[in-house]
């Protein structure tokens, strides 16, 4: 089975993540599919490259970018939704002449139009909120 | 292209974040992929489509221009839970929008006949 995941918020701000995190894990393992991994509202904060908590702690981020490097998931991070937060790669910060780049390694940045075609293609979607 | 059938459930109140705005930027991408999307209001998302709101006073946009903009998407299937007008003593003349009510007890059923339910 296909499934489609939206995440919507901050590694944090709730356990919305780490239940994203281990659903996708559970996926994998039962022999299913991730489509796309989308994230949205404050989700986007789950991609910045520089997050640095104590080396005592799991760092969220770099586990994501693992995930999607071990099993090649598609992980999206919504343009308007990391632009407004200020979460921008280096394309786009050189267009708007901003010196940045913080989306960490795995994730891409692409429209709302990747979660309607996950929504779409998926057998299953569902929201981590 | 397949089609399925969206519900979009907004329980939240207006003006709390940019919450709304970026839903609704869901909503209007799913439409133009052609898809049929219905609107339901629940709980304290009734008061997303209370007439006079002047957000601009606390520097948010304006979303009920989005909101009166559903029709030229074709969406038009746009559904209150009356229990929820009631509890804030909301009458279906407050409101900017022309809904259609249905009551909590049919709401299961109801929800059962979309194949994709975004409850941001």
């Amino acid at each position: 089975m296909k499934y489609a995941i939206q995440i919507n918020a901050s590694p944090y701000s709730s356990g919305c993540g780490e239940t994203a995190y281990q659903f996708i894990h559970a996926v994998i393992e039962n022999k299913h599919q991730v489509f796309r991994v989308f994230f949205y509202f404050e989700a986007i904060y789950q991609a910045f490259q520089f997050m640095t908590p104590p080396d005592d702690e799991v760092n969220l981020v770099q586990r994501w970018s693992k995930l999607a490097e071990i099993y090649h998931i598609d992980l999206v991070i919504c343009i308007s939704a990391a632009q407004r937060r200020g979460l921008l790669f280096e394309d786009e910060a050189k267009r708007r002449n901003k010196v940045d780049n913080e989306l960490a390694e795995g994730f891409r940045i692409s429209g709302l139009g990747q979660l309607a075609e996950a929504m779409l293609e998926a057998d299953r979607f569902i929201i981590f909120r | 292209m397949r089609v399925k059938k969206f519900l979009f459930i907004l329980s939240q109140s207006p003006h709390d974040g940019l919450w709304v705005q970026e839903t609704l930027d869901i909503l209007l991408t799913v439409a133009a992929f052609d898809q049929p999307v219905s609107l339901l209001f629940l709980d304290q998302g009734v008061f997303q489509i209370k007439k006079h709101q002047n957000s601009e006073l606390i520097n948010l946009k304006n979303t009920a221009a989005i909101f009166k903009a559903l029709e030229i998407y074709d969406i038009q299937d746009i559904f209150s839970e009356v229990e929820s007008l009631q509890e804030y003593g909301l009458k279906p003349g407050d409101l900017f929008l022309p809904v259609k009510e249905i009551y909590r007890k049919e709401l299961p059923l109801f929800i059962k006949k979309f194949d994709i339910v975004c409850s941001n």
